[in-house]
């Protein structure tokens, strides 16, 4: 256990350099962040009917998504990738260590970090200034906080099978590169799916994404009852499991892979 | 040869390169294509939604991510050259451009077509040509010159986008990933039409980086709309000319960064 | 009349102190704060025609600055320079045109092109005439021994190959004039001679100027009839490699094999610097103790196996020449 959490804490001095980076960050994240409020704004106000969600709750799930941006995205172990092209993962593998939950530490400090140091600032600067509200009761900042924790795993979880994924190069390459963005828009962070038509609703229920971004937004915003919490906790570590389930036995089979290549 | 059959000799030379990894130049065309297809599908549902965005269709809308993507995806092919320059500053290699008989510019701009570019372009095309089939747009001749003449100040604003990052490299060695924010938030500007925007946004997208007038303002005329800002419909037909000035100026800045480069060795 | 004549060159660096923090990039867009290093300072010298030309330093005392400016990527701060009769930084597109230069640590060939499209390429970007082009190819191509390397992408060539390619690709527009920044850095021993060879024929048959800065001192006593030494920014020796040999120091070395190796080896007028198994190094001054009397010496009083005399080697000449110098 003391390895993992040393792990953690290297990634975690790591990423804190990265200051300029993430004031960067922040400013881009606004500016994008602005500019879809302000499309939805100028949609909200031709609407001709009751959209499934209320203005201020859209334009909440917005910012929200852009504060939290960084631990929804998807993404390999950049380390790992760099292995892979330099030919060294071997020596990954060598570690006298369990290999998939030292990836997924690794993975789980990639996505704190960046957050912390984004998501507060952003979430001061939407709130105070461009229009993000606060959750509506205790309640469902509470639920939405446990939901939270629900997505960083699973981010978190399928993260590391894509970097797993790497092993095998080339469509490794093709997964890690087109998975992130279809991600993304199936979580919510280009449009709220709420105001995606009804019939694509089951659709996106069936998919593990919602998990990442929609959910915990609509218990925040107050869309979802606080009580929502538990079915999307549920739902969330369900997928988590299976997706451990396959990040493990994926990793076995690479990992086999590699030993007949001699890479 | 001529800097121009030059730029084209190099450019051909990139292509046969490229040609080494066709495994990789298949996947990233394909991610390009979903990932601007994602986006569209975006836009597409708002509309699905809400029909309309103040007085907006579907294909208006359409038209201008389908004019505005084919001129980023044809800007940023050429791009490659700038965009890895803070690199080739910092290692140093840019003095080997530097050491042969040619203007610094051309070389860097010849240096890399990136092919992988057809999937974002493809994808702008068929928006396109969907929401001008919707839209019963004319194809008369002067038609097919304003368009042509719009998507070349499209082209000209973001390769002047991309020159001024590069150049930015000569002065610091941090990569300045808020002017990334100005050109692909440009783009993403650029996709609808100003009018939703608030004040402060579209006088910024006139006046400061003018996307508005290589985008909105011409295609108004194109689409033969009436501003709902008040513009009259042959500011479309003067104002892409913005785009040029802005390529002009980039290029302006990029020699005397060459030139500081020069005098400073840093 | 010289081809190349650098006057009181001198160039200083002004590198910009990163602020903390993280504004500091952005804040360090508007205000900077900058401490000066002087790469080179008063540098004069003047080079003929055909010379094949040495320039030695440590690390960071102005080799490569130097290089720079007289391949006109550089400005300097004052002084004058022509090469071939221009101001290589004020008309930096007609200089470039008439020399070559090679970077030992970098390549000017496309990296995922075969070696023969680089040398296309190139002669376009130079505007090398078609039969020009092919009668320099040819020519390198021969002496280089690169015909079965043409066809390879230059990634998948050794260090060797491509240093090869790249001293290729420096002259098929035939430069009356030839920089070199470290061109045997890096290379295998095979490669090393095959580089000085080359640059050797060159400098001979085609007349071709060579200026070329190296760490590796055996380049120098190889090729270089002139050396010129700088540290620090500042040109401290010009002249002859016996004439850096006689300015440091007269000694020579008398190398001896003795039959038995436990002996002790004692003669008058030198001193034993090194001794390892039969092998004894004798260090003596000649205009004090002539050669001839000294091998008589040794040879009448020791059993010996074999015996030769030897200069320095320059490496220790140089760092004498620097120790000298702090003095």
């Amino acid at each position: 256990m003391k390895a993992y959490w040393s792990v953690f804490r290297a990634r975690f001095t790591v990423q804190l350099q990265y200051r300029a980076a993430a004031a960067a960050g922040l400013v881009t994240q606004a500016f994008w962040g602005l500019l879809r409020v302000m499309v939805l704004e100028a949609f909200y106000r031709s609407a001709e009917a009751v959209p499934p969600l209320s203005l201020p709750e859209a334009i909440t799930y917005t910012w929200l998504g852009q504060c939290l941006f960084r631990l929804i995205f998807l993404s390999p172990d950049p380390e790992v990738r760099e292995m892979m092209r330099a030919g060294t993962v071997a020596y990954e593998m060598a570690r006298p260590v369990d290999l998939y939950a030292f990836w997924l530490s690794r993975a789980l400090a990639d996505r704190i970090v960046p957050t912390v140091l984004r998501a507060v600032p952003m979430a001061v600067l939407a709130t105070v200034f461009f229009g993000m509200q606060f959750p509506p009761s205790l309640g469902a900042l509470g639920a939405w906080a446990l939901a939270l924790v629900g997505a960083l795993f699973l981010s978190a979880a399928i993260s590391v099978l894509l970097t797993v994924s790497l092993l095998w190069t080339i469509a490794g390459e093709g997964i890690t590169r087109l998975v992130p963005a279809v991600a993304l828009f199936l979580s919510g962070l280009y449009i709220p799916l709420p105001l995606f038509p009804e019939w694509c609703q089951p659709v996106f229920d069936l998919l593990p994404f919602r998990g990442l971004g929609d959910l915990p937004f609509r218990l925040y915003t107050g869309h979802l009852p606080p009580e929502a919490v538990f079915s999307v906790i549920l739902r969330q570590w369900v997928w988590i499991g299976v997706f451990v389930l396959l990040g493990r036995s994926a990793l076995r089979q690479g990992m086999r892979r590699l030993v007949v290549q001699g890479g | 040869m001529s800097g121009f059959r030059l730029y084209w000799r190099l450019i051909g030379a990139s292509i046969r390169a490229q040609m080494q990894y066709r495994a990789s130049f298949w996947m990233h065309s394909v991610a390009h294509l979903v990932d601007t297809g994602l986006e569209f599908l975006a836009i597409w549902a708002l509309f699905a939604r809400f029909r309309q965005v103040l007085g907006w269709t579907l294909p208006e809308v359409a038209f201008f991510y389908g004019t505005i993507n084919i001129a980023f995806s044809i800007a940023d092919a050429f791009n490659r050259g700038f965009d890895l320059f803070g690199q080739k500053v910092r290692s140093g290699d840019f003095d080997l451009i530097l050491i042969r008989p040619r203007s610094t510019a051309l070389q860097i701009a010849a240096q890399e077509l990136r092919l992988m570019r057809v999937g974002r372009l493809s994808q702008s095309c068929v928006v396109f040509g969907w929401a001008s089939w919707k839209l019963n747009v004319l194809w008369s001749p002067e038609w097919c010159l304003l368009l042509l003449w719009t998507l070349l100040g499209t082209v000209a604003l973001f390769y002047a986008l991309f020159v001024l990052q590069a150049t930015l490299a000569f002065w610091t060695t941090e990569t300045l990933e808020v002017v990334n924010a100005v050109t692909y938030g440009g783009v993403e500007a650029g996709q609808y039409p100003i009018a939703l925007y608030r004040p402060w946004l579209r006088e910024f997208l006139t006046y400061g980086v003018p996307i508005a007038c290589v985008n909105y303002y011409p295609i108004l005329a194109l689409l033969g709309k009436p501003d709902p800002l008040g513009a009259p419909l042959w500011v479309g037909w003067l104002s892409p000319l913005a785009g040029m000035a802005f390529l002009g100026v980039a290029l302006f800045a990029w020699e005397l960064g060459v030139r500081h480069y020069r005098s400073t060795g840093s | 009349m010289s081809q190349i004549v650098v006057e009181g060159l001198t160039k200083t660096y002004q590198i910009a102190e990163r602020e903390p923090g993280p504004w500091g990039a952005v804040r360090g867009l508007f205000r900077r704060r900058y401490r000066r290093v002087v790469a080179v300072r008063d540098v004069s010298f003047s080079v003929e025609s055909g010379e094949l030309i040495g320039y030695v330093g440590p690390n960071g005392a102005g080799k490569s600055t130097t290089i720079k400016i007289l391949a006109g990527i550089l400005v300097p701060d004052s002084g004058r320079c022509r090469v071939l009769g221009r101001v290589p930084w004020r008309e930096r597109v007609a200089h470039t045109a008439r020399i070559g230069v090679v970077f030992g640590q970098r390549t000017q060939l496309w990296w995922d092109l075969p070696v023969i499209e680089s040398f296309e390429l190139l002669r376009d970007i130079y505007r090398v005439p078609e039969t020009v082009y092919r009668k320099h190819r040819d020519e390198l191509v021969d002496r280089l021994e690169l015909s079965p390397l043409l066809d390879t992408p230059v990634r998948q060539l050794s260090l060797g190959q491509r240093m090869r390619c790249d001293l290729a690709a420096a002259l098929l527009h035939g430069p009356a004039v030839l920089f070199l920044d470290e061109p045997t850095i890096g290379l295998d021993a095979a490669s090393k001679l095959a580089v000085r060879d080359f640059l050797w024929e060159i400098n001979r048959e085609r007349n071709v100027t060579i200026l070329l800065t190296t760490h590796d001192m055996d380049d120098i006593e190889a090729l270089c009839s002139r050396v010129i030494v700088i540290a620090d920014g500042e040109v401290f020796y010009d002249g002859s490699l016996e004439g850096l040999r006689a300015r440091v120091t007269n000694e020579r070395r008398l190398i001896v094999d003795l039959e038995d190796p436990g002996l002790p080896l004692r003669v008058e007028g030198a001193v034993e610097i090194q001794r390892e198994g039969h092998r004894r190094v004798l260090s003596f001054d000649p205009t004090k103790t002539p050669t001839p009397l000294l091998i008589a010496d040794v040879t009448a009083k020791y059993p010996v196996r074999d015996l030769f005399v030897e200069n320095p080697p320059i490496e220790e000449i140089v760092a004498q020449l620097y120790r000298d110098r702090e003095r």
